[in-house]
């Protein structure tokens, strides 16, 4: 449900780099979203057609969507992980001393003109 | 004109937010305002915590309520004939969150000169709120007895962005299967520095050790 939110933010920052370089309409935002970062990507995807479409300079505009496989550290075993499938716990050892190395990722990738 | 340009951003689109949410911080600590966010779902209870937690601390610091919601203004005004202090209701327009930007237009409202502690009564919601930081000095979050004890696994963002855990209802433990300790091993889980503290905003128990913890705060935070 923040997806609409999240979209105004996207807007408004691919506005001010499109207007830095000069640019009068983008054809496609890229974003990179990570597996646990908790915005769902179709969500996203719809929150934009919806909110872009009402801005000249990205009406049809696509969004295409890399989705960030999620990982795991362990500081216990040194080992990676899928977070995804095992969660907060490490399936070589056992330790719930982890953290997230990648996947929570909201960014904008590039744009496309 | 036919040729395709890439023009590499690799920005988080949180970025902004958390620049102005710094900046806030920063003029709060200048200006000696603590400000204090509360989130939890709807209906576990923060409102009424909230009541029970001013009414312990009103003659010691000058406080302040934002309420956020995403329309109406029940709380605020429930809040204000409770306690008698300034309550303000920011409505988010239909987001399910409030950011920098927003909190600070409400602290506008409220008046920095005229108060010690502002304390922002978040949208209800375990997901968007822990997202984007308000500019805080610290995040409290109350867990309800009938929300269960594994909600931190299920919620792990918001568990990991608050420093302080209010367990609240629980004069209703003894109706729910609810393990204190499972919880706690729970929260502990997402975030180990968490201080977890169980009360009923119904009853009052435990609310003066939260009500103490956070007049400490404020005191350190304007370095008294």
């Amino acid at each position: 449900m923040h997806e609409l939110g999240i979209v105004f933010y996207i807007i408004k920052d691919v506005k001010q780099v499109a207007e830095e370089h000069h640019v009068e309409h983008v054809s496609t935002v890229v974003m990179d979203i990570g597996e646990v970062s908790t915005v769902v990507p179709h969500l996203l995807t719809d929150c934009w057609r919806w909110a872009a479409d009402k801005e000249d300079m990205l009406r049809g505009c696509e969004m295409k969507v890399n989705i960030i496989r999620a990982v795991t550290w362990c500081d216990n075993c040194k080992k990676e992980y899928e977070t995804v499938k095992f969660g907060k716990t490490c399936p070589h050892c056992n330790s719930g001393n982890t953290w997230l190395l990648r996947g929570n990722e909201v960014e904008i990738n590039s744009i496309i003109i | 004109m036919d040729e395709v340009k890439v023009i590499e951003i690799k920005k988080s689109v949180f970025a902004d937010n958390d620049k102005a949410a710094e900046k806030l911080r920063k003029e709060l600590k200048q200006k000696g305002v603590y400000l204090l966010n509360v989130m939890s779902s709807p209906g576990s209870g923060k409102t009424t915590t909230l009541i029970q937690t001013i009414n312990r601390i009103k003659d010691r610091v000058r406080v302040a309520v934002m309420e956020a919601d995403i329309d109406s203004d029940v709380d605020a005004v429930k809040i204000k004939e409770a306690t008698g202090i300034p309550s303000i209701q920011l409505h988010t327009g239909g987001m399910c969150h409030l950011d920098a930007e927003m909190t600070r237009q409400g602290l506008d409202n409220v008046g920095m000169e005229a108060v010690d502690l502002v304390i922002l009564e978040n949208v209800g919601n375990l997901v968007c709120p822990a997202e984007f930081d308000t500019g805080s000095c610290r995040n409290v979050m109350i867990l309800s007895v009938p929300e269960g004890d594994d909600k931190a696994l299920k919620y792990p963002l918001m568990f990991s962005v608050c420093d302080v855990v209010l367990v609240n209802k629980t004069d209703v433990l003894p109706y729910f299967d609810f393990d204190m300790e499972k919880c706690s091993k729970n929260i502990h889980a997402r975030n180990s520095q968490a201080k977890i503290i169980p009360i009923s905003a119904k009853t009052g128990e435990g609310v003066g050790a939260f009500a103490d913890w956070l007049l400490r705060e404020v005191m350190r935070w304007k370095g008294r």
